[in-house]
């Protein structure tokens, strides 16, 4: 499939809060990205900078109390899922957008066997019987690559192994075929072999499906392998954002350099892994100005003060930083 | 479509867990539960008794009703081999129609409650906040409240009949299963599974009752099995005050209703000591199948 240039989902000035004791966590503090059609982006940025809730934020998942969407528009095919009503929501969610999850081990409802739950989504949002769910299912079964689906369909979630059941996962998830997959760190709890069948597994099923995914994760050399572009997020902030090219090659950003170079190398003999200097910031009490300027070692005093804008350096290629531009 | 490429030279390369025969759920917990063999004779027990009381009509000697002046009081005899009591009426066949009774309110006041409770724990967990607030504290009264003053007085609002035993037992038992429902779904509802569910469009109601209380389930079951005997003990102590089953109706507590009068307490052990051996006897079996439920139902033990 031929990624074509309409958006079909475009996220403008995202916003979520936590209004917890302590404070006002600002999770994700207007985040702009934009996904095409049949395209994967990836979305990656150390734990703790808003992957997590950004998805959730799209999905209308986060818990609120204490979560709130402040701001923002989360346009999928241009209607904006944040003024839906609850009802309508529900609609979209398992079969316009869909979710897989970090926990493969867990995600799963350990009393129903794997047809019961495969087929539900399919009973919720296509009407189907359920004689037809459960054919449905053993077809969607055989699509991720689980052989004999008959004898899984009738087994629980506790005799399948990791990469089976993220398997599973996938199937649902895909089963009403989505407009966009939003995977959130998918292979994180899986063994490398594994992770390498599942990323080969989401990107031959996204291409005979067409679909768009959102692919989550901390680990810059999967994002690699399976994204067409690319969003570094820091502090609840989108930092650079361009083609996988241009963030692994013509990177601007201090702190996409910072991240790439913290990859350890096979090839390179180093006493000491690099790193980037100090720590996340405080998500209740950002610092003033550019949010990564205590780290960054370029920084200038305009950095201290006034935080940049995400600029287009050139078509396509998003960065916010004073320094560079 | 391209998909099938994809997948080629994947499947060699999976490791199959699944068991060849596929080991249910129910299937575990019974081979755990005969391990139990305190449990199992409990469970035959039960049955019997049971059986006892689905064909009470066929296997009980006399009407348990028929009264007969001419033979009351009458001790253990070939004629009456649990003797009559004081209305001439045959001992052995008022305990046999009695264990109708008995274990249906037993039963019908446990599920009643536990319906209740259910409900009331479930909503109470899942929502958490300000409903979580008003109904904890309305069970904190429910619990607090002197139980027997508040069984007494419904009674005597209500009046001595099976059903209101059955509806009396069952609005003031839910506390317990409420607050047992409630402390699972706190659980429940961080599970990944819960924001998978909702990730895939289902409403609350579909959460809370088809995909989280199946999860509750092994706990509840538990509780109402011990409930069913508890509900047996309150019905004999209602019955026995006069409270609750009044002749012509029988139950066990009924029977030993007349163990109030001394005499009767001293001198024909025949009228009370049948039903009081049998509430002892089927209250103790439930509990040695709850316990062995609690067992087999545990999910730490390992198979």
């Amino acid at each position: 499939m031929i990624i074509g240039n309409d958006e079909i989902i475009k996220i403008k000035g995202l916003k979520t809060y936590f209004h917890t004791d302590d404070g006002v966590v600002k999770a994700v503090d207007g985040v702009d990205f934009d996904i095409r059609k049949g395209e994967t982006m990836g979305l990656v940025g150390e734990s703790a900078c808003g992957k997590t809730v950004t998805s959730f934020s799209i999905m209308r998942l986060v818990e609120s109390p204490p979560g709130k969407i402040e701001e923002g528009e989360v346009l999928y095919k241009g209607e904006n899922l944040l003024k839906i009503s609850q009802e309508k929501m529900r609609k979209v969610r398992g079969n316009e957008i869909s979710m897989i999850f970090q926990e493969p081990m867990t995600s799963l409802n350990p009393v129903f066997t794997i047809g019961k739950q495969l087929s539900e989504v399919l009973i919720l949002h296509q009407n189907m019987t359920e004689k037809e769910a459960l054919d449905k299912s053993e077809e969607m079964i055989k699509l991720v690559g689980i052989p004999r689906p008959r004898e899984i369909l009738k087994g629980y979630p506790h005799e399948l192994s990791g990469g089976m059941r993220q398997r599973v996962m996938i199937a649902m998830a895909l089963s009403c075929k989505p407009g966009l997959l939003i995977a959130d760190e998918p292979t994180t709890a899986l063994d490398v072999t594994i992770q390498a069948q599942i990323l080969e597994l989401i990107k031959g099923l996204q291409e005979s499906i067409g679909m768009a995914v959102l692919f989550i994760t901390h680990d810059l050399g999967v994002i690699a392998e399976v994204s067409d572009r690319v969003a570094v997020m820091y502090a609840g902030k989108i930092q650079e954002s361009g083609t996988s090219e241009e963030i692994f090659i013509e990177h601007i950003h201090p702190y996409t350099e910072g991240l790439l170079k913290s990859i350890p190398m096979l090839n390179v003999r180093k006493k000491k892994l690099d790193v980037i200097e100090g720590s996340v910031p405080d998500p209740i009490n950002f610092p003033p100005g550019c949010k990564f300027h205590p780290r960054c070692k370029y920084k200038i005093d305009k950095c201290e003060k006034e935080e940049p804008e995400l600029l287009e350096i050139k078509p396509g290629h998003f960065v916010r930083c004073w320094v560079k531009q | 479509m391209g998909n099938n490429n994809v997948l080629e030279g994947i499947e060699e390369k999976i490791d199959y867990t699944v068991a060849k025969k596929p080991v249910t759920l129910r299937s575990i917990i019974w081979k755990r539960f005969k391990k139990n063999k305190l449990a199992l004779v409990g469970l035959i027990l039960i049955s019997i008794l049971v059986i006892v009381a689905i064909f009470a009509n066929f296997i009980a000697p006399y009407p348990a009703t028929t009264v007969d002046y001419a033979n009351k009081k009458l001790p253990p005899s070939k004629e009456h081999i649990l003797g009559t009591d004081e209305l001439g009426c045959d001992v052995l066949s008022r305990l046999i129609y009695g264990a109708r009774i008995s274990l249906s309110i037993g039963l019908v006041a446990v599920c009643l409650y536990v319906s209740i409770g259910i409900l009331i724990g479930a909503i109470s967990g899942f929502f958490g906040g300000w409903i979580d607030a008003i109904l904890m504290r309305f069970t904190d009264v429910i619990i607090s409240f002197p139980w027997l003053v508040l069984v007494i007085l419904v009674a005597a609002i209500l009046g001595p009949s099976i059903y209101n035993v059955m509806l009396i037992i069952g609005l003031t038992g839910w506390s317990t299963v409420a607050r047992l429902v409630r402390g699972e779904f706190l659980k429940l509802k961080e599970m990944e599974y819960t924001l998978a569910a909702r990730g895939l469009g289902a409403n609350n109601f579909r959460i809370i009752f088809t995909h989280l209380l199946p999860n509750a389930f092994a706990p509840v079951l538990v509780a109402a099995t011990m409930g069913v005997a508890d509900a047996i003990i309150i019905e004999a102590a209602l019955s026995f005050l006069g409270l609750g089953v009044v002749f012509p109706d029988t139950s066990w507590g009924q029977m030993m209703h007349a163990a109030q009068s001394l005499t009767v307490l001293s001198r024909m052990p025949w009228l009370w000591l049948p039903p009081g051996i049998l509430i002892s006897i089927a209250v103790l079996c439930i509990n040695f199948i709850g316990d062995g439920l609690r067992d087999a139902l545990d999910p730490k033990l390992i198979r």
